[in-house]
């Protein structure tokens, strides 16, 4: 019957494609960014933060970048805690993205200092190189309007200052774009709670072993050049080409971090590599 | 009865039109390869892969796709339905504004104006200008069936009348958008819900876009190239009603692992796993067809794009299930293995269906022979060995980048650094772009014999008296 009659097929397969969309598309709103979802640390973007994630939609940074770490063991050791649905309430639109061409985002906001950011966005390969990420040193270039801004706040219905809109006054797309990439995955305390504590007596395995020097080269090309400089002469971190600390307390350094400092958590190392290090760091002088 | 005109200059429009857009997703994409493994090329801040990505994916799917499935409806409507267009004005009307909304969708993704949903990316007034599109087209294709003199309606109406309103309900609802400018506007929906909306939209776009239409493509084009009839009738009713039943409730298999509500990814990952049977129902459709004609993968070269077209269907909804499943999306999900799956899709099976449809039509239109079978041959070689190095070279990169990402080290601690899982990539990565090189040089081989057979055309165009 339906195979003669065009608006009899046209209703059954809209009845049919409707079912599977209201079951797995609609119904999902009545729990999802409920009071169930709502966790209490999480706030909405300020001015300057939202005009940081409306650079990153315009630029596509999405097509790279996800942002939403999987409960998996490998994912949580290299990104942080796994992502909660009531993180996201206020993204609008969501950026979880489908690739990772670049490392997922979803944990970035205060892993390193806001400087590390300016420079690596102007130039990455200059923080880490053979990167294939391209340049947005065009964001310093581009002003924010603080009206435009005033109007976004308005529509999305966040809270605002007036002191903050003022303060947009001069700012840069690439100083929104920062203050977006320090505030992602920052709003619940997941950096507390991960905390791993070294314990016991800490003893260097291998003291100026030419092998652990040489390896520890390496790791601190790939992990440490990028604010130390490659002489270890300092840049956005301090020097470290003088005696700076015993084995003991630079691993335990490495190991934790320095959370005011910008120093990030080198934990996931693992104790073998951040030996390696401290004895490049302490023997690499030595005959 | 009297035999029916059909408007064909229409049809050749929109093919003609939507070849040139295909090439230029094709440039974009071989252009985009390279800046995979050379971030110099990217010309910030109009030409930055984060710009050009989505002007790829879109130019491919609605520019060469949509296009060109715009041609063929117009074409297979007239004839299944034994009658010319019910309005050969709007038709006119929406090939100017099909072309008008491409090119603003082009500028407007180029000049940065975008939503960040992936196949979704065109901003709110571009949106407007497609719903516009949709209902013209929607309507002629309609009105046509309903005033036909036919009374059965073929299979490829079933699929074409069930792509037109599949499209309209995904493409409204995630559109949903508050404005606040020309051109930016806020998702209606936040968050975790969005992600949901926004891959129900994906994931089903692959369906009313990326397989309705090429099944009704094939089921028309396969029995025209070869003079015998499909197989089973039951079979391609069977396979109709419980592929876009059951496509619907597929789109969270994208989100996998994610903040979204374990039971919908549940019953994403069930329903992905159970479409392999109506999938597969037309690929045995095809297949059976060609029982005792099989010969005719030797003597006609329509035979082997449909043929090796229906494949890579089949190839690639195997795949897909595979990947929808929990434990393997946790393996291969965000790496480049994504991008080798795709390619089959749209280069593989999409793709070779179209052409195999404007190879049939286009000499017909102009009242003349194809230019040259040979160099169809050739083409059919360059774009199936290209798209192969494609997907192969990223399924092999994918396996190899997820099982960097997950090594771990007998201390508990990762064995790789990001950095050095992208180093790993980039020989892939040239031998990608290499396939994409090989497809765009078929590509023009195809242009170039398009192109000749049309200089050869008649003046006037044939009265049609092939039967449906």
């Amino acid at each position: 019957m339906w195979e003669k009659k065009p608006v009899i097929l046209l209703i059954l397969a809209t009845a049919a494609i409707l079912v599977g969309t209201c079951i797995t598309m609609v119904l999902p709103f009545v729990w999802v960014n409920t009071e169930a979802d709502r966790i209490t640390s999480v706030t909405p973007y300020t001015p300057l933060q939202q005009d940081g994630r409306d650079v990153y939609i315009r630029e596509g940074c999405n097509n790279c970048h996800s942002q939403t770490v999987r409960p998996l063991v490998a994912e949580v050791l290299r990104y942080g805690d796994y992502s909660k649905s009531g993180e996201f309430v206020y993204d609008r639109p969501f950026l979880w993205g489908s690739r990772r061409t670049g490392p997922d985002l979803a944990r970035i906001g205060g892993k390193y200092p806001d400087a590390w950011h300016y420079k690596h966005m102007a130039d990455p390969q200059s923080m880490v190189p053979r990167s294939n990420m391209p340049d947005y040193d065009f964001l310093t270039e581009a002003e924010i309007d603080p009206e435009y801004s005033r109007k976004k706040m308005e529509t999305l219905g966040f809270p605002f200052t007036e002191a903050q809109i003022s303060s947009l006054e001069g700012k840069t797309e690439m100083d929104a774009m920062v203050a977006y990439l320090q505030k992602l995955g920052s709003d619940i305390p997941w950096r507390q709670s991960a905390k791993t504590e070294v314990v016991g007596e800490l003893a260097n395995p291998s003291p100026k072993d030419k092998a652990a020097i040489r390896a520890g080269q390496l790791l601190y090309a790939d992990n440490c050049a990028m604010c130390h400089a490659e002489d270890l002469t300092g840049d956005i971190g301090p020097a470290l080409d003088e005696p700076y600390l015993d084995d003991a307390d630079l691993f335990r350094l490495i190991h934790d971090g320095i959370e005011d400092g910008g120093m990030p958590s080198f934990a996931a190392l693992g104790s073998a590599r951040l030996w390696q290090l401290v004895n490049f760091i302490n023997y690499r002088k030595q005959p | 009865m009297e035999n029916p005109t059909y408007d064909t200059t229409i049809v050749r429009s929109f093919v003609n039109w939507s070849i040139l857009w295909g090439l230029v997703a094709i440039l974009v994409g071989v252009l985009i390869s390279f800046q995979m493994v050379n971030p110099d090329l990217n010309i910030a801040p109009w030409f930055t892969y984060g710009r050009l990505r989505p002007l790829h994916t879109n130019a491919g799917i609605y520019g060469w796709g949509i296009g060109s499935f715009m041609a063929l409806y117009l074409y297979m409507v007239q004839r299944l339905c034994r009658t010319g267009l019910w309005s050969p004005t709007l038709a006119k009307v929406q090939l100017y504004l099909f072309n008008a909304t491409i090119i603003t969708a082009a500028v407007t993704l180029v000049l940065g104006f975008q939503t960040s949903k992936e196949y979704h990316e065109m901003e709110w007034p571009v949106d407007l200008m497609i719903v516009v599109l949709w209902v013209i087209f929607s309507v002629n294709i309609i009105m046509t069936i309903i005033k036909r003199r036919e009374e059965q309606m073929y299979v490829s109406l079933w699929y074409m009348l069930a792509s037109l309103v599949g499209v309209a309900i995904l493409f409204l609802v995630n559109s949903a958008a508050v404005p606040v400018s020309l051109f930016k506007s806020y998702s209606a929906f936040a968050g975790t819900n969005d992600a949901n909306v926004q891959w129900w939209f994906g994931h089903n776009a692959v369906a009313m876009v990326l397989t309705a239409p090429p099944l009704a493509i094939f089921y028309y084009f396969l029995p025209k190239s070869t003079g015998v009839p499909i197989y089973s009738h039951r079979l391609s009713i069977v396979a109709f009603w419980s592929l876009i039943f059951m496509y619907l409730w597929t789109g969270a298999h994208h989100l996998l692992w994610t903040p979204v509500p374990d039971w919908v990814q549940t019953l994403a990952m069930g329903f992905s796993v159970m479409l392999i049977a109506p999938s597969w129902g037309s690929v045995f459709n095809g297949y059976l067809s060609m029982n005792g004609q099989w010969h005719q993968m030797k003597e006609n070269y329509l035979v082997k794009f449909l043929i090796l077209g229906i494949t890579f269907y089949g190839l690639q909804t195997l795949q897909g299930p595979l990947q929808a499943i929990r434990s393997f999306s946790a393996f291969i999900h965000y790496t480049d293995w994504v991008p080798g799956h795709v390619h089959m899709g749209t280069l593989g099976w999409v793709s070779l269906v179209i052409f195999a449809a404007i190879y049939y039509l286009y000499p017909r239109l102009c009242g003349t022979e194809l230019h040259s079978i040979p160099l169809a041959n050739l083409h059919f070689w360059l774009v199936l060995v290209g798209q192969l190095i494609y997907s192969v070279s990223m399924w092999i990169a994918g396996v190899l980048q997820a099982s960097m990402w997950h090594a771990i080290n007998p201390d508990g601690s990762l064995s790789f650094t990001f950095m050095e899982t992208v180093v790993r990539l980039y020989p892939y990565w040239w031998i990608r772009a290499l396939g994409g090189v090989l497809y765009l040089v078929g590509v023009l081989i195809f242009i170039y014999n398009i192109y000749k057979t049309a200089a050869k055309a008649q003046p006037q165009s044939v009265p049609a008296t092939e039967n449906a």
